[in-house]
């Protein structure tokens, strides 16, 4: 492979995705395949709080009525102050995720900067719009991205449909086969005053009742200590929630719905 | 038919390599050092914004002398190239030495062939799993590549700072002695350099996967006094 040198008018700059394509390494050079059926993942949810944002997604993936995959990370650090969750076909949203964080790392690399949270998530948008043929043979790749604006010093969170359109959001997005229950569970619990604990539990609670509802969904599987991933994003950049954590809060849950259904909560 | 006056290839040879070798010299030097955690690269550089030392990939980094923009090209060549080797087969399979090589037939090429050679001197650092696999790649305006250990002196003054750099360095130090006695030989027994004057980034030993950090004056400043 050879160090790629472009002439000064003729150069991809800090754009990955344009040096992969100069490079004949285009990676949405698919041709008409017809309709295919992949590995589908499901519900992802992100909500901001006072410090920043939580985001949380399932772990399971499905092809038809199967279940695939159990401990897939549908929710992964973009970079330092972002990440990302997908929902979709496996396969392309995998490797756009790839793509993503490559993009970022890279443009960080060329420029000596990072991008600003609202650059990161335009990038997004020309990645998904890029699946765009792919999605029209079923492989729909809908992400939503959330991170810590560390120029306004909040936290941003936005929704994508499968066309690239990139729809900001104040209050918490959903995303998946399970988004709207998920969605409808947040949207009852969210206050303006929320803090990173309250944020956690109200995502992982919104992830349970999607579960409860919704067959692709995976809940929290204690058997084989399979939980949400769940992360937040703060000043302090991106902060994966351990599982004992993750276990602790669900045992609780567990004692709500016990509760709820009229029995002891034991 | 006019001839083209005969010029032997020594003497074309030679006088590309004093003119590359004027350029670098009318730059700033710097210094990379082992230390017990990782690696410290060094420069004397008073801008703040124009780097001479930047990261490649996760456990390489790159500094550069000599003329900015030709440093700064290959620079990006080598971020391309390592960003779409990782892509393209994995994170683990992008190496310093293939990097070194790849700059070494660059500039090798440029030296022969072009009318002017590239008036730069660069070094492609890499830190390895521990200290034993660090690598220091100097690369030199001709393509010639010298693989160093402990550490690395790039610049016009290059000598007379890897003299009074060995001394120092009879073990191996720690981050502010490195620093520090890097800071004192690249500004020599007549002036003092301060936090301002230098540029200072490292290649982390720590178990992140992006090694590379650099250090802001204050940092430096802190070093530097203790």
């Amino acid at each position: 492979m050879a160090m790629p040198f472009f002439a000064p008018g003729d150069n991809p700059g800090a754009s990955f995705l344009d040096l992969l394509r100069r490079t004949g390494v285009d990676p949405f050079a698919a041709g008409d395949v017809g309709r295919v059926s992949v590995p589908h993942a499901t519900t992802c949810v992100a909500l901001r709080f006072g410090g920043g944002v939580v985001m949380a997604g399932d772990r399971r993936a499905t092809s038809g009525n199967l279940i695939s995959h159990r401990s897939m990370e549908k929710v992964v650090e973009a970079d330092r102050f972002s990440g990302v969750a997908i929902a979709g076909a496996a396969g392309p949203a995998m490797e756009m995720i790839k793509l993503f964080q490559l993009q970022l790392e890279h443009y960080e690399k060329v420029e000596g900067m990072m991008l600003s949270l609202e650059g990161k998530a335009n990038q997004l948008s020309m990645l998904v719009r890029g699946n765009l043929p792919a999605a029209m043979q079923g492989m729909v790749v809908v992400p939503i991205f959330a991170g810590f604006d560390t120029a306004t010093g909040t936290g941003r969170l936005w929704d994508y449909d499968p066309t690239g359109g990139r729809y900001e959001e104040k209050e918490y997005v959903a995303t998946g086969s399970g988004s709207l229950h998920a969605g409808t569970v947040v949207k009852v619990g969210w206050r303006s005053d929320l803090d990173a604990d309250g944020a956690i539990r109200l995502a992982v609670k919104a992830l349970w009742e999607a579960a409860d509802a919704d067959s692709a969904t995976g809940g929290p599987d204690a058997l084989r200590g399979i939980y949400p991933v769940t992360a937040t994003i703060t000043s302090d950049g991106w902060s994966r929630v351990d599982d004992a954590r993750l276990a602790s809060i669900v045992d609780e849950l567990l004692v709500e719905q016990r509760a709820r259904n009229g029995g002891d909560g034991r | 038919m006019s001839m083209p006056f005969y010029v032997a290839p020594e003497q074309v040879m030679k006088d590309r390599a004093d003119y590359a070798r004027k350029g670098i010299a009318r730059g700033r030097a710097l210094v990379a050092i082992q230390y017990d955690a990782g690696i410290a690269i060094v420069a004397e550089n008073p801008s703040n914004t124009l780097r001479k030392v930047s990261e490649i990939y996760d456990r390489i980094a790159f500094a550069g002398v000599g003329k900015y923009n030709e440093f700064d090209q290959l620079r990006v060549a080598g971020v391309r190239a390592a960003d779409l080797k990782g892509y393209q087969y994995s994170r683990a399979d992008v190496d310093a030495r293939s990097l070194a090589n790849q700059y070494a037939q660059i500039l090798g090429q440029t030296f022969t062939h072009e009318m002017k050679p590239l008036e730069v001197e660069i070094l492609v650092a890499e830190i390895g799993v521990d200290a034993s696999h660090d690598q220091l790649f100097h690369i030199l305006y001709d393509g010639t590549v010298l693989d160093e250990k402990r550490f690395s002196v790039l610049g016009g003054d290059a000598d007379a700072i890897a003299g009074r750099l060995t001394p120092d360095l009879a073990s191996t130090p720690d981050l502010a002695v490195a620093i520090k006695v890097a800071s004192r030989a690249l500004s020599g027994p007549e002036r003092t350099l301060v936090a301002d004057d230098l540029e200072v980034a490292v290649l982390r030993r720590n178990g992140a996967r992006r090694a590379f950090a650099r250090l802001d004056d204050a940092e430096v400043e802190r070093l530097l006094a203790n």
